[in-house]
C-alpha cells in the first residue's frame, strides 16, 4: 500500500521507481479472497447436512421408536429398533472379526519385523484395500457367505463390513505403534523383558488411545455403510434371533424407507439418520474417554 | 585433526591396569579384539580391554568414536538394531556373552542399564521399579514393597517420592526421572551398570546428584559411565578409557588420562584442541 505513496516520491522503497502494479495487488486480493469463501463453502454442507437430520428427524423421536417394530407399508406408528439391533449386532461381529487380526498384524508389522518383504506386502496390501469401493466387500461376502450358506444373514453382513474396516485398523494401528518412543521399548528390554512383554505391557497399553481412535474410525465407518449389508443381511422387519437370517440395519432401513411413498416412513428414514449420526458421535466420544491416557 | 593412520591399521593392544589394581579385579569384563559392524560400516576395529569390577570406568571420545556402541553390547542391546554383527568376544566372569548357553533375558537382568534421555515408563513410580521383578513372574507384594524401597533408597530418591509412590512417574522433574531409571536399572540386583551419558540432559544440580549417587553405586555395582563431559569423567571414575574413530588409543587411571596420558591424541582431545 505505501509503494504507491513512495514512488513517486523516489523513496528509497520505491526501488527501479515503478509501482506495484495494480494487478499484481489485484490478484493477491482475489486469491486470498477466493481461498477464504472457498474453505467457507466446505463447511456449508456439513452445516446443512446437520441442519437437515436435526430438523427433519427430531420430530418424532420417542422412546418408541428405540423398543417397536416399522410399521407394515402405509401403516403409521411403531419405530426401528430391530434395525438398531441389526446394526449393532452386525458392527459387532465385523469388530470381533477385524479388531484382533488388525492390531495383531500391525503388531507384527511394526514390532517383530518391519523390514521384512512380509511386512512390506501387508502394507501395500492394506494401503491397496482401503481403496476398495465398499460394494465389492458385498459382492465379495455375497459370494463367500450368502452363496454358500444359502442365506442372507447378519453374519454375512459382519463378514462384508469386516473386510472394509480391516485396513483401516491395521493401518492406523501400526501408526499408533509408530508413535510410542522406542526408548519405552529399550528401557524395558534392557531390563530383560521379552518381545511379548515389551509389546503387551508396554508398547500396547501406550499406543491404545491411538489405536482406539482407528476403531472408532472403522465403526463409524460400519456403522453408516449401506452397500456391503445391502445384499448380504438384506433386511427383516422383524426382531434379530439369530446371526443366521436375514437381518434389519439401519442404513438399509434408511435407504429402503426413503424409496417409499409414505410419509411417515420418510420420516422414519430421518429419524433414523439422528440416531445413526447420534450413536456413531455418542460411541466416538465415549472411547476417547474410556482410552484417553491415563499418565500424563 | 586427521586421524592417526597407525591406529587405524593396527588394533591397540591390550592395555595393562598401572598402580593400585590387584590383578585380581582387573579381568572382570573382557574385550578381546572385538570389532562390530552396522551393515557393511565397521563402528569398532578390534577392542582389546579389560574392565575390573567395583569400579567406575569411563568411556570418552568425541562423537561417533565408538564408545556408545561398545557399551550397547555389554548387553545386547545392539542386537536389536537390524543388520549388525560383531568379531570377537566379550567375556564376564570368564564367560562369553555370545555363548550359546547365556540367555539373552538373564544377560540383561544382570546388567543394568540407564540412557541418555531418561526413559520411565507411562506408569506410577512404584510400577516402574517393580516392571523387572514383574516381568520375571514376582508378584508378592511384600518383596515388591521392598524392592521399591530398597532401590530408591540406592537412588537417593526415597525421600522426595515415598509419599507419591503411586504417583506417575512423568510428573517427575528431569533429574528425578533419571534417577527412578537408576532405581530400576538396579531393581533385578545386577552386577554391572552401564549408563549411556546419563546427565547430557540434566542440568547442573540435577547432574551433581547422579554423579553423588553414582560414588555410592560403585560400592556395588561395576560401573561402566559413556560421557562427554570430561570433567564429569574426571569427577566419578577410577579408569578412563579414550576412543577415537572406533579404537581403543588408551585406558588407563583416570588420574593419569588427564595429567599424564602417554598418547598426544588423547591429549589433544582432554586439553580440548579436538573433538
Amino acid at each position: 500500500m505505501t509503494s504507491h505513496n513512495a514512488s513517486s516520491h523516489g523513496n528509497f522503497f520505491a526501488g527501479d521507481g515503478k509501482r506495484t502494479s495494480v494487478f499484481r495487488l489485484l490478484r493477491n486480493h482475489l486469491l486470498t479472497g477466493l481461498c477464504i469463501s472457498l474453505s467457507l463453502l466446505t463447511l456449508v454442507p456439513l452445516f446443512s447436512i446437520v441442519v437437515l437430520v436435526v430438523g427433519n428427524g427430531l420430530p418424532l423421536i420417542s422412546m418408541g421408536l428405540f423398543l417397536e417394530l416399522p410399521p407394515p407399508p402405509g401403516g403409521e406408528g411403531g419405530g426401528f429398533g430391530n434395525a438398531i439391533a441389526g446394526t449393532l449386532v452386525m458392527v459387532g461381529i465385523s469388530l470381533v472379526i477385524s479388531v484382533p487380526i488388525g492390531i495383531l498384524a500391525a503388531v507384527y508389522v511394526n514390532e517383530y519385523a518391519p523390514a521384512s518383504r512380509l511386512s512390506s506386502s501387508v502394507r501395500f496390501v492394506a494401503k491397496l484395500l482401503t481403496g476398495i469401493p465398499s460394494i465389492i466387500c458385498g459382492v465379495f461376502a455375497f459370494a463367500a457367505v450368502v452363496m454358500t450358506t444359502h442365506k442372507f444373514s447378519a453374519l454375512a453382513g459382519g463378514i462384508a463390513l469386516s473386510i472394509l474396516i480391516l485396513p483401516t485398523i491395521l493401518l492406523t494401528a501400526e501408526q499408533a505403534l509408530l508413535g510410542v518412543p522406542s526408548s519405552f521399548r529399550e528401557a524395558s528390554f534392557g531390563v530383560g523383558a521379552t518381545s511379548f512383554q515389551t509389546i503387551w505391557r508396554i508398547v500396547l497399553p501406550e499406543a491404545m488411545p491411538s489405536i482406539m481412535t482407528g476403531v472408532m474410525l472403522a465403526v463409524s465407518r460400519a456403522a453408516g455403510e449401506t452397500a456391503p449389508v445391502l445384499f448380504t443381511a438384506l433386511f427383516s422387519q422383524n426382531w434379530i434371533r439369530s446371526v443366521l437370517e436375514p437381518t434389519a440395519s439401519l442404513s438399509v432401513l434408511i435407504y429402503n424407507f426413503a424409496s417409499l411413498p409414505y410419509a411417515y416412513h420418510i420420516n422414519l428414514a430421518w429419524s433414523a439418520s439422528l440416531v445413526l449420526v447420534t450413536l456413531v458421535t455418542v460411541t466416538n466420544v465415549l472411547t476417547q474417554l474410556v482410552f484417553a491416557p491415563k499418565h500424563r | 585433526m586427521n586421524p592417526s593412520e597407525d591406529h587405524a591399521q593396527s588394533p591397540s593392544p591390550a592395555l595393562a591396569l598401572t598402580d593400585d589394581f590387584a590383578p585380581g579385579e582387573s579381568n572382570f569384563i573382557k574385550v578381546r579384539d572385538f570389532r562390530f559392524f552396522y551393515g557393511k560400516k565397521e563402528a569398532l576395529h578390534g577392542i582389546n580391554l579389560e574392565i575390573p569390577s567395583r569400579k567406575v570406568t569411563s568411556f570418552i571420545g568425541p562423537s561417533g568414536c565408538g564408545k556408545s556402541t561398545l557399551l550397547r553390547n555389554f548387553n545386547r542391546m545392539n542386537e536389536l538394531i537390524p543388520g549388525v554383527r560383531h568379531e570377537g568376544d566379550i567375556t564376564i566372569h570368564g564367560t562369553s556373552i555370545y555363548d550359546p548357553s547365556v540367555e539373552i533375558i538373564a544377560l540383561r537382568r544382570r546388567i543394568g542399564m540407564v540412557f541418555q534421555k531418561s526413559n520411565p515408563f507411562p506408569m506410577s513410580i512404584y510400577e516402574n521399579i517393580v516392571y523387572p521383578l514383574r516381568i520375571a513372574g514376582q508378584n508378592t507384594r511384600s518383596v515388591l514393597d521392598e524392592t521399591v524401597e530398597r532401590c530408591l533408597r540406592s537412588a537417593a530418591l526415597w525421600d522426595e517420592v515415598k509419599d507419591r509412590l503411586h504417583d506417575s512417574a512423568l510428573g517427575l522433574s528431569g533429574g528425578q526421572m533419571q534417577r527412578l531409571c537408576i532405581a530400576r536399572a538396579v531393581a533385578s540386583r545386577p552386577e554391572i551398570l552401564l549408563m549411556d551419558e546419563p546427565c547430557s540432559a540434566l542440568d547442573p544440580i540435577a547432574t551433581a546428584k547422579v554423579e553423588e549417587l553414582i560414588l555410592e553405586l560403585k560400592k556395588d555395582f561395576t560401573i561402566i559411565i559413556v560421557t562427554h563431559n570430561m570433567q564429569q569423567a574426571n569427577r566419578v571414575s577410577e579408569l578412563t578409557a579414550f576412543f577415537y574413530l572406533g579404537n581403543l588409543v588408551e585406558f588407563d587411571n583416570t588420574r593419569k588420562i588427564f595429567t599424564n596420558p602417554s598418547k598426544k591424541q588423547t591429549e589433544e582431545y582432554i586439553t580440548g584442541r579436538f573433538g
